[in-house]
């Protein structure tokens, strides 16, 4: 105010006064980019051919956003950047190192093929009913998830992505995508209830929510607070986020409803989401506690695992299959989580990645596979080889990834998770690990010989939907072949991938360069 | 609720509480208010006229449908928070110009704008459900066009599904 311009007032204790580098604003440039875009879509809601192409260039332009962000951040270290000028740990910061900056790229990624594979699967009711807008809004809560520096605005994206999670998930309002949003809904609401008592009481503890500024204060106060039921508390809700062992029942009972490209979104993104939180909380801030709750963790893990690969050994409609597939994923990171030394991280770390662009993809496979064989069930599908040899090659290696066999990407994590479990000694993990992929490799082959090698049963002959389905075109293509090439090249060539993944765990167990970037003057006040 | 009282009232009341939602938006800056509050009280306001006079009167009324004021809300506040780009200060920095009309000083700022954003939104999306809400318990509308017996219907059903089947045969 005008009076204030008088006074002489030291604002360098409060305010940032440098102006920040432009390269900087990358680190907040993904949410915003896709927040403004999701409301210019809501403002053009009407004209719904626009909605497509307007969709599709956010995205891209997302993903060459994050892929700067990421050259940014590998070469000049975690980028910061604080809302308002107020300095941390008053002004909420965004923050992006390795291992935030890779989770939104490949995000990225996987909102991109969604995106292309949206203009074929949803229709214009469904434009008209917001899937592009609702889209673009999920994007921002998972990139701003992924970026933010503040344990509470953690808590504002999960909301954001959750609210938007709803309005996907019941696109069409079909009864039965109601009943599966209301399981959806209420465990998801558990959930985040669960992480802001959580988040409450961290700041009861610490008077900070800043992550860097919670960094090692954990250790201080060990002796004092009660941080074990802290951890356990953001443990909970994280896991249900995450759909692991004793709380992953609302995920296969909800992820088969809504069209199947909302499913690809959620099992790629939104399980990714919870990990992500759990190590960033756990291994970043939280590493003693961890450490007490490991076999813990490592006993939900096992558990996770198995019932994912069994549920998808028993499970005959191809999307609740898909959806144990990603449970089995969750138990493999839990694993990660569980052990907890930087090999372990990074191995968790890899496997998200891994699970972000295959689960996206076979979803998307099981999707194209209903469009072509007319049905969702694997007694009644058959014959696509037949029909289709290049689709069937490209799923046959998707599920070469999922089971974590080579040539493909699933392989590494696999290998990193094993090595990290023998190295401790915990051979019953390494073994659960090698079960749940045997069983899920049973799971995978079984879908491959009913649906594919299979000929198409005759005992249904009135489902005329199989032999008018059009031939695919580039709107099917594009996303398959490009997710299919990028598990392939992660399986190929995976040293790049291999040292980011190790970049990324090591910043989680010496965060200094993390807490540098935000305090660059040295320790919070 | 079609009374004569409320139907006489309405207007005046929707007038005022809307002038007193900006007044509430515009005080928020250094008192209680803001653009919350204030997009609440609007909201009530064009509900008030909403129960009075019907859904469609409040369409009209507001021009542009509910969820593109939300979108506009949205995007003006994305805006304000970008403008510090230009002026080298982090993102969502308040900036201050202090323009004088007619010799008095007026401070504008990204901040009011941000909050002019969240006022939008929270209008826009609170009006959008409520009008939803009254749209289903309106015994009116239904008395203009009422839903045919599912007797009625289905002559139609067959009709419209004759020709795919024929179509089929044919094929």
């Amino acid at each position: 105010m005008a009076t204030a311009q008088s006074v002489p007032v030291d604002l360098s204790a409060a305010l940032v006064l440098s102006p920040p580098p432009l390269g900087d604003w990358l680190v907040v440039a993904p949410v915003v980019l896709m927040i403004g875009l999701g409301a210019l879509l809501m403002m053009v809601r009407k004209s719904v051919r626009l909605h497509g192409a307007i969709a599709v260039a956010g995205l891209a332009a997302l993903v060459v956003v994050d892929a700067a962000l990421l050259w940014r951040v590998s070469t000049h270290g975690p980028v910061t950047m604080v809302m308002g000028r107020w300095l941390p740990p008053f002004g909420i910061a965004f923050t992006a190192d390795i291992l935030g900056s890779v989770m939104a790229l490949v995000s990225a990624i996987v909102g991109l093929a969604a995106g292309f594979f949206g203009l074929r699967d949803i229709d214009a009711a469904g434009r008209r009913y917001g899937f592009f807008p609702f889209l673009m809004l999920l994007m921002a809560g998972v990139s701003g998830a992924f970026l933010t520096g503040d344990i509470f605005n953690l808590y504002v994206w999960f909301e954001v992505l959750l609210i938007s999670s709803f309005g996907l998930l019941i696109l069409g309002s079909e009864p039965e995508q109601i009943e599966g949003a209301m399981k959806y809904a209420l465990l998801n609401l558990i959930g985040t209830t669960l992480f802001l008592i959580a988040v409450g009481y961290l700041y009861a503890i610490f008077g900070t929510l800043n992550m860097a500024d919670l960094v090692g204060r954990a250790t201080l106060m060990s002796e004092r607070a009660p941080l074990t039921t802290l951890t356990a508390l953001f443990i909970l809700a994280f896991a249900m986020k995450a759909a692991a062992f004793p709380v992953n029942f609302w995920l296969p009972a909800s992820y088969h409803t809504p069209r199947i490209v909302v499913s690809a979104l959620f099992g790629g993104l939104l399980t990714k989401v919870g990990i992500y939180s759990l190590l960033r909380v756990a291994i970043m801030l939280l590493p003693v506690e961890r450490e007490q709750l490991s076999i813990a963790i490592a006993v939900s893990a096992v558990l996770t695992m198995m019932v994912g690969a069994l549920g998808a050994l028993a499970q005959s409609d191809t999307r609740r299959l898909v959806g144990y597939v990603v449970i089995a994923g969750i138990g493999n990171m839990m694993a990660g989580i569980a052990i907890g030394t930087p090999a372990a991280v990074s191995g968790a770390v890899l496997y998200a990645v891994h699970s972000m662009v295959t689960m996206t993809a076979l979803y998307l496979v099981v999707g194209e596979a209903a469009r072509l064989g007319g049905s969702w069930s694997l007694a009644t599908l058959g014959g696509l080889y037949r029909r289709s040899p290049w689709f069937a090659s490209a799923s046959f290696l998707l599920m070469l990834a999922a089971a974590g066999l080579p040539p493909m990407s699933g392989l590494w994590p696999k290998v990193a998770l094993l090595k990290a479990a023998i190295d401790i000694g915990a051979w019953w993990l390494a073994g659960a690990i090698l079960g749940s992929a045997f069983i899920l490799t049973l799971a995978l082959a079984r879908v491959l010989l009913l649906a594919y090698w299979r000929p198409r049963p005759q005992t249904r002959i009135d489902a005329p939907t199989a032999v008018v389905a059009p031939a695919a075109d580039w709107r099917i293509i594009l996303p398959l072949g490009g997710l299919t090439v990028l598990t392939l090249g992660f399986g190929l060539f995976p040293e790049p991938l291999l040292q980011l993944a190790q970049a990324a765990a090591e910043g989680l167990a010496n965060p200094q360069a993390y807490i540098h970037s935000v305090f660059p003057g040295g320790a919070a006040p | 609720m079609n009374t004569l009282i409320l139907r006489t009232v309405a207007p005046g009341l929707t007038a005022l509480m809307l002038l007193f939602s900006i007044f509430v938006l515009l005080r928020g800056h250094n008192e209680p208010g803001g653009g919350f509050i204030g997009g609440l009280i609007a909201a009530s306001a064009l509900a008030i006229y909403g129960i009075a006079f019907g859904v469609g009167a409040v369409r009209r009324a507001m021009r542009f449908h509910p969820m593109t004021i939300a979108g506009a809300g949205l995007f003006m506040s994305t805006i304000s928070g970008l403008v510090s780009i230009l002026f080298g200060v982090p993102f969502m920095t308040g900036l201050w110009i202090y323009p004088s009309f007619l010799g008095a000083e007026v401070p504008l700022s990204t901040v009011m704008s941000f909050d002019l954003g969240v006022y939008l939104v929270v209008l826009g999306s609170i009006v959008s459900i409520a009008l939803a809400l009254e749209q289903d318990s309106e015994p009116e509308e239904q008395a203009v066009a009422p839903l045919p017996s599912p007797a009625e219907l289905r002559p139609e059903v067959k009709k419209r599904r004759d020709p795919r089947r024929r179509a089929k045969e044919s094929r």
